[in-house]
């Protein structure tokens, strides 16, 4: 390096990092150093990473608050404790204390009206942020007693900051079959598990003690949804669709490969109030850009039937990925074309062929300002899994939960051992 | 494939001479039809490995469950597992259909391959052991 071009540069950093200590919420993310590896993981060209945290167990969804402090919803308890505040005390980037809450397992975490929303499998709860920490004798149950029967079992939640809690009811089946997951069962007409799941509810973000019938039935037709945000800028609720499992072993004849570990699509949904997208009796072919009707009730990957009026997602994106976060960014660190756009955290596949597992990957989708795609999905982060040839069990991490923090940094969750990054852009 | 099925249905024959001894032994045709009827039924949910899917399907690798009790492991096969389990503290909670479309010999198969892969090493179980379950069905 030229001695000349040497000396600016220590001048620029210099500079830098004498402005920057008085702006503790820069908006840059300069000051802090990316792992030499960006903690394992590929990033697109101006795009680093730092590891926030190796380990901090069964990780499910994430919330940044507004002072940096990191809040992890946890699948499995830890120390007895479900939720983890993890608080970066100097500044790097790297969490250097943590403390824990709450004596339930879940998924879902939000951060509202200076109140911390959490949910287990069955409730949701919330707590007052005092001085950034849950006071937890302040403990409310915001929604008690949704069903929780073992399959699709998790409560994602979303607020829209007008009062309303989103929570979403998975139907513990794969398509409402006789006998669920039986090769050869049909499905059940009508499917009686719609009553009280597969879909999404509305409830009063501050009302106590509401039951699964004081909700509103906001969308139905969802077999699972875990990725679930409400988008400000259009205020309107965004949620990912598991589109249902087996197409290729139970229906080799009308899934044959390749295409068959493709379908049927994981959907990116606009979710508006009544709508139905569909599930049991569909699912949609992202390769047809069709809804189609289930073989359980009577398709041959073809035929669209009743499946005519059900609402289409905005994008499908290939078979069994398992969309288990989205966050629609709202930041300013990153470029502009990533304003309002959707980060998508697959979680990655276990129900494709052997040695044809995908998706263990962050994608991103741009949204133009009435919040429809503008373009194809990307890749945003990807090389989580540590091979080309994935499985779920061997994956080094699993993508799962996604969160914006103040000064627009990305942060990504690991459900393996909890592995938490955050994604900054350098100009 | 149609030897194969033809090779299946005459196994029974086979194996219930064997079935006298209560330790039958394994056989690297039994491992290699075993292995068949696992890829056919049971790699997508158990994996290729044997390692599963954390969280929904469990793994078949070194758990009690594979080397314990044969009844209880041929029950599994035959009425499926509807209720979330734990394993060394991990939960599973993806719904195992019940596989009794499967004949005595393809089970027999099947448990002899799954108790002598994927770094597990225990006794077959034989045809006759299977059938003495589906009797009592």
């Amino acid at each position: 390096m030229k001695p000349f071009i040497k000396l600016s540069l220590c001048i620029a950093i210099g500079t830098l990092s004498f402005i920057s200590p008085s702006d503790k919420k820069s908006t840059s993310g300069q000051r802090l150093k990316p792992d030499a590896d960006n903690g394992g993981i590929t990033l697109p060209q101006g795009f680093s990473a730092v590891t926030v945290t190796e380990e901090s167990g069964k990780a499910r969804h994430i919330v940044v608050n507004s002072n940096g402090d990191i809040f992890i919803k946890l699948s499995a308890l830890k120390g007895g404790k479900g939720i983890l505040l993890l608080r970066d005390k100097n500044n790097d980037g790297k969490a250097d204390e943590t403390q824990a809450f709450g004596d339930y397992i879940g998924t879902g975490i939000a951060i509202s009206n200076g109140y911390l929303y959490t949910s287990s499998n069955q409730d949701v709860y919330r707590y007052k942020l005092v001085n950034g920490i849950p006071d937890e004798a302040s403990k409310q149950t915001i929604v008690k007693g949704l069903p929780d029967k073992g399959q699709h079992e998790s409560k994602s939640i979303a607020l829209d900051g007008a009062g309303n809690l989103y929570v979403t009811v998975g139907a513990p089946s794969n398509v409402c079959q006789e006998k669920d997951r039986q090769k050869g069962s049909m499905g059940i007409d009508p499917c009686p598990l719609l009553e009280q799941h597969g879909g999404i509810w509305q409830f009063k973000a501050d009302k106590l003690n509401q039951s699964q019938a004081d909700g509103v039935r906001y969308a139905t037709g969802l077999r699972n949804v875990v990725g679930l945000d409400w988008n400000k800028q259009t205020g309107e609720l965004y949620a990912m669709q598991h589109g249902r499992d087996m197409f290729a072993a139970y229906f080799p004849e009308l899934y044959p490969l390749p295409n068959g570990d493709d379908l049927p699509s994981e959907e990116f949904l606009l979710v508006k109030k009544g709508s139905d997208f569909g599930w049991p009796y569909c699912y949609y072919d992202h390769l047809q850009a069709k809804k189609l009707l289930n073989p359980e009730y009577g398709g041959d990957a073809k035929a669209i039937g009743r499946c005519a009026g059900k609402d289409l997602p905005i994008m499908g994106f290939p078979g069994h990925w398992a969309p288990n976060g989205l966050l629609i960014y709202s930041g300013n660190q990153f470029p502009e074309r990533y304003k309002n756009g959707a980060f998508i955290a697959f979680h990655g596949s276990w129900n494709r062929g052997a040695k044809n597992q995908a998706g263990y990957l962050v994608a991103f989708v741009p949204l133009g300002k009435d919040g429809k795609p503008t373009g194809k999905y990307e890749v945003f982060a990807n090389g989580f899994a540590g091979t080309d040839t994935p499985s779920p069990g061997g994956a080094k991490s699993r993508p799962m939960g996604l969160a914006q923090g103040p000064d627009g940094s990305l942060y990504i969750t690991d459900s393996q051992k909890g592995k938490v990054w955050r994604v900054m852009y350098q100009k | 494939m149609k030897p194969f099925f033809l090779f299946v249905f005459l196994m029974p024959c086979f194996a219930f001479s064997q079935a006298k001894n209560s330790e039958t032994p394994v056989t690297p045709n039994q491992l290699a039809k075993g292995k068949q009827v696992y890829e056919n039924n049971c790699m997508v949910c158990h994996q290729e490995t044997g390692d599963g899917v954390p969280g929904l399907n469990p793994p078949l690798v070194k758990t009690a469950w594979v080397l314990g009790d044969k009844t209880k492991l041929i029950n599994v096969i035959l009425k499926g597992l509807h209720e979330p389990i734990e394993i060394n503290g991990e939960r599973y909670n993806n719904i195992m259909p019940a596989n009794d479309f499967l004949n005595d010999q393809e089970i027999s198969d099947v448990l002899t391959f799954v108790r002598n892969s994927f770094g597990n090493k225990a006794s077959a179980i034989s045809a006759a052991e299977v059938k003495a379950e589906m009797a009592k069905k």
